[in-house]
């Protein structure tokens, strides 16, 4: 039986300014891929380096000649003849002022990124008084594996993606309510366990603002027992199936607190399941241990 | 998504019925099996809502579980549309619900929201303020726009009128008879004898510019959708004119409805698509029955030409078109990022023509006689004879005023909330695109609110940012945050207690919301604000 193979046609190469200088990229690529072919330093949040761009923070913000606002980078494609500006003044308003929304909003305590940024920037987020609006609530405990603390959420969608068609297609979780009351919710904003969450904590592992967080972190951080300085990082493959998902377990004084895996692996692109996750209790027996 | 995890409450046997009717009856009778066909019909789990929501008066748990189940949609999803749309009830409330306008217009003719009554962003019902709108769900639900009657258009019968004339003149509104002995569905025959390439040039030629609000050229948008090799092409009208201070669209589309089915059959046919759907704002039942009726009653005139009705459930940022893309397909109506443009991606992520209702009507114009040179103006507020006006481009704004019988005005805003104030010092300012860009003003969705020397304009003020904080569909920062900011300011500023150099705050905020939003609505939110700073000095110390 004779097959047909389709082979896509060979890729073009298109050609940019960027500050200045061109580069030339390969045709489909973003903007933000130039900018960082070139070195150039573009701030992102909501943007993953495994997720489809939803172009919602609006950190990433650049100047294109001929466009009447600014254009996210992280989404807009490349084409021929573009000339971009990522450092004009127009830009750096932009970028700080969407720094100074976010931080004078939201708990960024745990961001390191967006805290880099708005130094960055210089952006002065208590400019709008001390009543400014913010999105302050109780922290969401209610399963022994992950917390939510939506304090600390910048509303980048990523969580979303990755639990829809970006990674794991279970869907718990979706964006509900509108304007500034927009959030991430389960359906009805029940519980997790009451939810179609499987705990696989791959939102977690996007969250940029640490608003989800695996309780392990959560408690020994209410304990002040977190010590990020002294963590270590072991990499092993991990021992549950034959699909052979590279682990990082990230220790702490001798216990695993975390497990992520690299976002350039081949097979999980950073994601896990609940056992790869979550299921690191029996390294830990001290029994075993011994 | 065989495995998917389903909100298990059931629906009530009302529920269930009104969302079967919508649906169909279900192939297995626990509803819990969904066959392949269903997976695709996402884009009816809005009406399914409206539909349960009709019968009962809110959305429970079971309705939402029952239809989420019917069409596949995972239960956060579903709650996650559900509760972007303002109309849609997700606690249980009485069936019969008032919703008193407190928008510009509506203030000015001193609306109060009595209790038990909710508070409601433009009905678009601005001639006959204060106005409400009133629903009542039950077996036989219905829905009522309040005050019944409108003050007569104050041009009825002038023979200059174009897209107005049969308005008022006697043409029964819901007779295909009469609409055809008032000439109706001559410009469709004319548009087939002409074929469509030729449309599209008469169409270009004519030079006529969306009355939506962007003022983007027709013919070449219809152009680019004609040459698009992906198919189907789709044709949208969008008629879900939310613009506080706009009504044209509905006067038009109450007056004459089959007029707009027959402009979209020409866009249609000139456009190479099969499939047209009709996005109409909740708060419009007149409109809804007649237009189902017109579209019904011409279907054999169309020839194979299907319109489909569509209703929103309260959200102005679906009138951004690829916002309501979004909502037709059963998504929260969040814009998407352009380009790609929606001639290229557009509904159901095929090529779409995407035209406004003032738009359409000016197309039968142009097959009539090659012109569309007049433009709809909404006139209310502190005037004798609010109303609808159609004048030639080139009117000035005093003439309009002195037509409608304005008081001495102190200020006019012109385009509606997203549009500006202008000042008694502008007022020979020219009504056309060229004149009102020139003076970095819009003529927008031709909203004219009048403001004399009582009125009270740091309230418009407030009630502008409140209305673009509450409609913003929070996706992006600059517009969630951003318009939060932006009210906070200005109540400060009105009650004399600023914090820093508000004024500057107010300048930056409006510039990189213009700059960084995603959409048109985040791009406008500051601009009636930043113009009442401008242009008339309010909060000038």
């Amino acid at each position: 039986m004779s097959q047909t193979v389709t082979i896509a046609a060979p890729k073009r190469m298109v050609e940019l300014t960027v500050d200045g200088e061109t580069v030339r990229v390969l045709d489909g690529s973003t903007i933000l891929d130039a900018c960082r072919q070139l070195g150039v330093e573009t701030p992102t949040l909501c943007y993953g380096d495994t997720l489809t761009p939803v172009n919602v923070c609006r950190v990433c913000v650049v100047e294109l000649e001929g466009a009447r606002t600014l254009v996210p980078s992280c989404s807009r494609k490349a084409e021929g003849g573009m000339v971009v500006h990522t450092d004009s003044e127009r830009v750096r308003t932009s970028r700080r002022l969407v720094l100074e929304l976010l931080g004078s909003s939201v708990d960024l305590s745990l961001a390191p990124d967006a805290l880099a940024y708005i130094e960055e920037y210089d952006a002065k987020p208590e400019r709008f008084g001390p009543d400014a609006a913010t999105v302050a609530q109780d922290v969401k405990i209610d399963n022994d594996l992950y917390v939510r603390d939506y304090s600390k959420c910048i509303l980048c969608y990523k969580c979303v993606s990755a639990c829809g068609t970006d990674h794991q297609n279970t869907f718990a979780i979706a964006v509900a309510g509108r304007g500034f009351g927009a959030h991430i919710s389960t359906e009805l904003d029940v519980t997790l366990p009451d939810s179609a969450c499987v705990y696989c904590g791959n939102c977690i592992a996007v969250c940029p603002t640490g608003a989800l967080m695996s309780k392990a972190e959560y408690d020994r951080r209410e304990a002040g027992t977190w010590d990020e300085a002294g963590e270590e990082v072991v990499t092993t493959v991990c021992p549950y199936c034959g699909v052979g998902c590279n682990l990082e377990l990230h220790v702490q004084d001798g216990d695993v607190v975390n497990v992520t895996s690299p976002h350039d692996h081949d097979v999980t692109s950073g994601n896990l399941c609940v056992k790869g996750r979550f299921g690191f209790q029996f390294v830990q027996n001290r029994k075993r241990r011994r | 998504m065989a495995d998917l995890r389903l909100l298990e409450a059931e629906p009530s046997a009302e529920e269930r019925v009104a969302i079967d009717v919508v649906l169909g009856a279900p192939e297995h009778l626990n509803g819990h099996r969904v066959s392949r066909s269903d997976r695709t019909r996402r884009h009816l789990l809005l009406p399914a809502l409206r539909a349960a929501q009709q019968r009962v008066g809110w959305v429970s748990e079971g309705a939402l579980g029952y239809a989420s189940r019917r069409l596949e949609v995972p239960p956060a999803e579903a709650y996650g549309v559900a509760s972007f749309y303002a109309l849609l009830a997700l606690e249980e409330r009485p069936a019969d619900v008032t919703h008193v306008c407190t928008d510009l217009s509506c203030r000015l003719a001193g609306a109060t929201v009595p209790h038990g009554a909710r508070p409601s962003p433009c009905l678009g019902l601005c001639e006959r303020a204060p106005a409400s709108y009133r629903t009542v769900a039950g077996l036989e639900p219905f829905e009522l726009q309040l005050p019944e009657t409108a003050p007569p258009l104050p041009q009825a019968g002038e023979p200059s009128l174009r897209l107005l004339r049969r308005i008022g003149a006697g043409v029964d509104p819901e007779s295909l008879d009469a609409y055809i002995a008032a000439g109706g569905f001559e410009a469709l025959r004319r548009a087939r004898e002409l074929g469509a390439e030729s449309v599209v040039r008469e169409v270009a030629e004519s030079r006529l510019l969306g009355r939506g609000g962007a003022a983007f050229p027709t013919g070449t948008k219809w152009e680019a959708v004609a040459a698009q090799p992906a198919q189907p092409h789709y044709v949208v009208c969008n008629a879900d004119e939310s613009e506080p201070g706009t009504f044209k669209d509905r006067m038009l589309m109450e007056g004459d409805p089959f007029a707009l089915v027959e402009a979209m059959a020409i866009a249609g046919f000139a456009t190479g698509s099969s499939k047209g759907f009709l996005y109409v704002r909740a708060e419009y039942p007149l409109a809804h029955r007649r237009l189902q009726n017109a579209i019904t009653a011409s279907r054999e005139l169309l020839d194979g030409f299907e319109i489909e009705l569509r209703i929103g459930a309260g959200a102005y940022v679906c009138g951004e078109e690829t916002a309501l893309f979004q909502s037709i397909e059963g998504y929260r109506g969040e814009p998407r990022n352009k380009p790609p443009f929606p001639v290229e991606v557009g509904l159901f992520g095929k090529p779409t023509a995407v035209n406004n209702v003032e738009t359409l009507f000016n197309v039968l114009e142009v097959l009539r006689d090659g012109e569309a040179e007049t433009r709809l103006f909404c006139v209310s507020g502190c005037v004798e004879k609010p109303g609808l006006y159609e004048l030639p481009f080139g009117v000035t704004l005093r003439e309009l005023l002195e037509l409608s019988g304005a008081r001495p005005p102190k200020a006019v805003l012109l385009g509606g909330a997203a549009g500006a104030f202008v000042g008694p010092a502008q007022l020979d300012l020219e009504l056309t695109h060229e004149a009102t860009r020139a003076a970095g003003l819009t003529l927008g969705s031709g909203v004219v609110i009048v403001y004399d020397e009582d009125a009270d304009l740091v309230g418009a003020l407030l009630r502008i940012a409140e209305f673009f904080r509450d409609e913003s569909c929070g996706q992006c920062v600059p517009c969630r945050v951003g318009t939060v900011r932006q009210e906070e300011a200005l109540h400060r500023l009105a009650a004399g207690k600023p914090h820093e150099d508000e004024l500057q705050t107010l300048a930056e905020l409006a510039q990189v919301m213009r700059d960084a939003s995603i959409c048109g609505l985040g791009q406008t939110a500051a601009n009636a604000v930043a113009s009442a700073i401008v242009n008339l000095g309010v909060f000038a110390a």
